[in-house]
């Protein structure tokens, strides 16, 4: 690419131009992404090494990580399924009201995080549709773990669906038609098939979906009721550390979540850099 | 009419097994945690009647997030569209050491969680923070103040317009750029007249994108607005205010309309973006 430009004298802006483009792009990114980065490592460590590894160590904090992880272990795989069947119905199929459907899909992320929390509040809260009824049962769904996998589950449903929906489409049916007049079952098709086709794809999608899934706020928020040691999520043990000025605690606490967000983004491109053409083809 | 209907038949016959309880699971999935919550909250706020609706909506405060709210986040789209596009213009057109890093860090506002960038960015912009200080000296605030509000938002609404942009500027023929020079335009006018009129439908989605997405964030925001009512409290906090105060009503009402309004937009929009996509085709 770099000797296209160079053959191409009439692509070239002026220098000043080149300049601004590059001084502009790459300080407006230094202020947004690496200050932040950088603001939660120093503040993270400003007390020392070991101040930062026993904020850590706090009960609280840990239960904080223990409680993400369920919330994650339940909320991924589920959206895995939901959207691996997605992507089978839509992008094998073609049947009318498809274009709609598909659409559809993508309604959480036009939705507020507060508004996802607060609509399973209105379900299962106490003054809810079903509060009366699930208070006699002694069932606990909000301000309990089923809460905040629901509210998980809300916010990240699109992430795999939107990755596999177009992929499948672009590849076709012709290889799943082959193994089906050879006699395969379902099953069979999709385990030896349809699955090594879309498999970096999904792991693309699971990334997005559990990165996201663990560094909730807005929804899981609305629907935790902010139980110490109980229902509260690492997003949640940093709101709660901030407010108590413990900021080497929130920002100890922030560096875990930080830290997923590097590791995501890092498989995230080798995935787009050595899988690129396994990945959706509307996907660089 | 009823005819043409009954020839096409509801869905292309296919040897594949697994349809109905693909599309079954599918479709009860994704009402049950999604479409039936939504219906819910909407007959929530219409078991009130017009007038203790418009009680509810027509009030200073209420008033005031949902300017702040929708202004604020204008800003930062707006902000985000020029400078998206001068990004996705680094990432396509030059050749730098470490393109790559900057190219997967335009995503780590996707990746980071909101809670995490609120408190850092807070962190960063108030009065002894790295940045911050630069503005103290004159007097300005950035955090607690409505500048801190827009810096969060572009903050979350950063990697969509460069997203949007840069595969549409990759495939993007430099033949059209170079016959413009050949013709004797110089880079400026080439730009202004070839380049951007093919980039602006791409520029537009992206603005659409992070518009809507700023509208309903919560996390990122509240650590660095201050909240005060009435001048730093955004539509989002005061929805939560409401439920915290168990106002389940007030804030059902609040959250349809903010939904309704943010759906209006994103719709016109989308109509504004496909006639600037057929003027462009049309030349």
């Amino acid at each position: 690419m770099s000797g296209d430009r160079r053959d191409r004298p009439a692509l070239r802006e002026p220098r000043w131009a080149r300049w601004a483009i590059f001084v502009g792009g790459i300080g407006f990114l230094v202020v947004f992404v690496v200050l932040p980065l950088a603001t939660v490592a120093v503040e993270a460590l400003r007390k020392g090494f070991d101040v930062y590894r026993h904020s850590l160590s706090d009960p609280d904090t840990v239960s904080a990580i223990h409680m993400t992880l369920a919330v994650a272990a339940i909320a991924v795989p589920l959206n895995c399924v939901f959207g691996v069947a997605a992507a089978w119905a839509f992008g094998k199929f073609d049947f009318r009201g498809k274009t709609i459907l598909v659409s559809l899909i993508d309604l959480p992320f036009s939705v507020s995080p507060v508004i996802a929390g607060m609509v399973f509040l209105l379900m299962f809260g106490l003054q809810g549709w079903f509060g009366s009824w699930l208070r006699d049962h002694h069932i606990k769904i909000v301000f309990a773990l089923p809460g905040l996998v629901l509210a998980t589950i809300f916010v990240t449903l699109p992430f795999v669906a939107r990755e596999l929906i177009p992929l499948m489409q672009e590849q076709g049916t012709d290889e799943e038609e082959a193994a089906r007049m050879l006699g395969a079952g379902g099953f069979r098709i999709f385990w030896s098939i349809t699955l090594p086709n879309i498999k970096w794809a999904l792991l693309y999608g699971v990334l997005l979906c559990n990165a996201r899934a663990m560094g909730e706020f807005g929804a899981v928020s609305v629907v935790s009721g902010h139980i110490r040691g109980l229902t509260n999520t690492l997003p949640l043990q940093v709101d709660i550390l901030y407010n108590e000025y413990n900021m080497v605690g929130a920002f100890a606490t922030a560096s875990l979540l930080a830290g997923l967000a590097l590791i995501t983004l890092a498989a995230k491109s080798f995935l787009e850099w050595r899988y690129a053409d396994q990945l959706a083809l509307t996907r660089r | 009419m009823t005819a043409a209907i009954a020839r096409k038949p509801f869905r292309r016959w296919s040897v594949l097994p697994g349809f109905a309880p693909a599309l079954g699971f599918t479709l009860t999935y994704l009402s049950l945690i999604v479409i039936i919550p939504l219906i819910a909250l909407f007959l929530k706020a219409s078991q009130l009647d017009m007038a203790s609706i418009w009680r509810i909506l027509d009030n200073p405060r209420v008033f005031a997030a949902f300017r702040l709210t929708f202004v604020a986040s204008a800003v930062a789209a707006g902000i985000n569209a020029v400078f998206g596009l001068v990004i996705a213009w680094l990432l396509v057109r030059y050749r730098f050491w470490g393109r790559r890093i900057v190219d997967a860090l335009v995503d780590l506002p996707f990746a980071l969680p909101t809670a995490v960038a609120g408190v850092s960015l807070s962190a960063l912009m108030a009065r002894n923070g790295w940045v911050g200080a630069l503005f103290a000296p004159f007097g300005i605030d950035i955090a607690y103040a409505p500048p801190g509000i827009v810096i969060a938002l572009i903050f979350v609404g950063l990697p969509f317009v460069v997203r949007t942009v840069q595969p549409v500027l990759q495939d993007f023929e430099p033949e059209l750029e170079e016959a413009a020079a050949t013709l004797g335009a110089d880079r400026w006018v080439t730009f202004l007249r070839i380049t951007f009129p093919a980039l602006a439908p791409a520029m537009l989605t992206g603005f659409a994108l992070a518009f809507a997405r700023a509208i309903g964030e919560y996390g990122s925001v509240i650590f660095i607005a201050g909240n005060r009512p009435g001048l730093t409290e955004i539509v989002p906090l005061l929805i939560v205010i409401k439920l915290e105060e168990f106002d389940y009503r007030g804030a059902s009402v609040i959250a349809v309309a903010s939904l309704i309004i943010s759906f209006s937009l994103l719709i016109l929009i989308n109509l504004l973006q496909r006639r600037l996509g057929e003027h462009h085709e049309r030349g």
